[in-house]
């Protein structure tokens, strides 16, 4: 109600200029991702005047190009399954694991939820060289005994990879909801004759559901857009790929040969899904992280 | 009794997954980078031998590290100011003014924060391109002459680094400082507000002491986080060799087949990271005050 006192000159004042502030980091914002949108239907020739024309024509040839010919169509599907195989692993994996370790007390319990809890101090760039040696290794010994290698390079391993290393994040996040839920729950449902596990999946995970979008939407923004051990174990320079890495491989070859449509085409390629994903559901993300506090 | 057997072997079978996948990909890679850096690895073979802390003898006088550990340090002061400075000032507006259109802006700066940093590196070479990238274009129609300032060699590539990082991080700080901000009772602004405070004593005294627990954390977090995020700026943005930071040299030793040289710096990044946010944590310590 304070904002109906008389409005003074220099209230006015610092209104518009909170509004200009604010409009000017907006712009740097939406104009630098609204130009490479633009920029991925410009001809190549239009890359070397003046950066501000407007495309010429609608030169869609230019997702074609990074679609087949810098096999960014390949690399997405390899990004798709990935994430899709990480996800779908995390959560089988965290969900039981999370119920347990909040709601049950049992010898070790609390020693466990202590090393999840140091695990997201842990951050995965420290240990991606133990990581690759350790599958190197495990495919020299593979090796030798079947004749191929089956670690690395391989998108399920990868996909494991990602699911283990989210999972303190993960788990800390669930069982901060789970320890919230009153205990009557399970007791009605074991009253009723339920065993342990139907009364896991059928009473609590339902109840869950919020957490469980929010779980999804955070990794599967981590894992899509994940690049350093994804480089590391998929090393062989013509073999599968992720999106990230193919698109830093597509980047850095600007250097020698100029195909600017197709790396801008690259680029959208890249952040679509995760744009469209956010326009859905950035009203959930936004609220979602304030459960968390933390980003590794 | 037979419940309790079941109870356990319930318990056993939902923990055991995560226990093991936790053990193989986060345990022991971590015990392993204390254990290596005590080793000298072949390139090609996987046979090890002790040095014992000789890797980090060479390390101490390896100018490079040094240089990428200064440049880490300088990344961490700078970044973390700029970003915290302007997520609570605009955390701070966004939350006590009435601005139309509030949730618009919200939702625009959160979306640097869903973008792949790869992506966050060519949006920013097309910025920083000599030629004809959009800040050149923008400083020479301000100034009316050419410029052609390079800005991702040296000595700009740190600002034009620093730059990208704080865009991408202001967006996330500021909505989470937005949430804990709006929790803040309105009646405590109304009294101060009696009382002849104006705006910005009233963003010092109330909303930063209020919210303060929260800035702390985030701070200690935002540290350590750092660390990673500029490795991952400068391994994607930056020429190779251009600009080095902690963890990319950890990273190039790996790449040159130094795997014990490498987990060497790693422990010494780590146990930097670990310290330093212990650091904070007990300098920003303030009695938690009740509202």
């Amino acid at each position: 109600m304070k904002e109906k006192k008389m409005h003074s000159g220099s209230d006015r004042l610092l209104k518009v200029f909170i509004y200009v502030v604010l409009i000017a980091l907006a712009i740097t914002i939406i104009v630098p991702v609204a130009w490479v949108f633009l920029a991925s239907i410009k001809q190549n020739s239009e890359f070397y005047g003046n950066p501000w024309t407007l495309p010429a024509t609608l030169y869609w040839q230019n997702f074609v190009d990074a679609w087949n010919s810098a096999k960014m169509g390949e690399y997405m599907l390899n990004s798709a399954l990935v994430t899709a195989m990480a996800l779908a692993l995390l959560l089988i994996v965290a969900l039981p694991a999370s119920y347990c370790l909040s709601r049950f007390k049992f010898r070790g319990s609390k020693f466990f939820n202590m090393a999840f809890m140091a695990g997201l101090f842990i951050n995965v760039n420290y240990i991606v060289v133990p990581i690759f040696l350790m599958l190197k290794d495990g495919d020299v010994f593979i090796k030798n005994i079947f004749g191929h290698t089956f670690l690395l390079n391989n998108l399920f391993v990868l996909a494991v990879v990602y699911a283990a290393t989210a999972l303190p994040f993960t788990i800390y996040l669930l069982s901060g909801y789970f320890a919230t839920l009153p205990h009557d729950f399970e007791e009605a449902a074991y009253i009723d004759g339920a065993g342990y596990g139907t009364a896991m999946i059928k009473i609590i995970f339902p109840m869950a559901q919020p957490s469980i979008i929010t779980i999804i939407l955070f990794n599967f923004l981590s894992f899509w857009n994940e690049y350093i051990i994804s480089m590391t174990l998929m090393s062989s320079g013509t073999g599968t790929k992720t999106l990230p890495v193919g698109l830093l491989n597509l980047m850095q070859a600007q250097q020698s040969k100029a195909e600017f449509g197709i790396m801008y085409a690259g680029l959208v390629l890249v952040m679509l899904p995760t744009l469209i994903l956010y326009i859905c559901v950035q009203k959930k993300l936004t609220q979602g992280m304030t459960v968390g506090g933390l980003k590794g | 009794m037979k419940k309790h057997k079941g109870r356990n072997r319930f318990i056993a079978l939902c923990v055991a997954p995560a226990v093991i996948l936790f053990t193989i990909f986060m345990v022991i890679p971590t015990l392993n980078v204390f254990r290596m850096s005590l080793f000298e690895r072949g390139a090609y073979s996987s046979t090890e031998k002790f040095v014992g802390l000789n890797n980090f003898k060479i390390l101490f006088q390896d100018a490079k590290f040094i240089t990428a550990m200064q440049n880490t340090i300088l990344l961490i002061v700078v970044v973390t100011i700029v970003t915290f400075a302007f997520a609570l000032v605009f955390a701070g507006i966004l939350t006590r003014e009435k601005i139309k259109g509030q949730n618009f802006f919200r939702v625009i700066f959160y979306i640097p924060n869903i973008l792949s940093v790869v992506v966050i590196a060519g949006i920013f070479s097309a910025i920083y391109k000599p030629e004809n990238g959009m800040l050149n274009s923008v400083l020479s129609m301000l100034s009316g002459e050419t410029v052609t300032i390079l800005w991702k060699d040296q000595p700009l590539v740190v600002i034009s680094v620093i730059i990208a990082m704080v865009w991408q991080a202001i967006g996330y700080y500021m909505v989470m400082y937005m949430a804990s901000m709006s929790s803040v009772p309105q009646a405590l602004y109304e009294s101060a507000g009696l009382d002849g405070a104006g705006r910005i004593s009233q963003f010092f005294q109330i909303t930063i002491p209020l919210i303060w627990t929260n800035i702390r954390t985030t701070l200690t977090f935002f540290i350590i986080s750092t660390i990673n995020m500029a490795f991952l700026f400068v391994k994607a943005m930056v020429a190779r060799g251009m600009l080095e930071v902690g963890l990319s040299f950890m990273y190039n030793q790996k790449d040159a087949g130094l795997y014990g040289y490498s987990m060497a710096a790693g422990v010494v990044i780590f146990l930097f990271s670990f310290l330093l946010s212990a650091m904070v944590n007990k300098v920003t310590y303030r009695e938690p005050l009740e509202f």
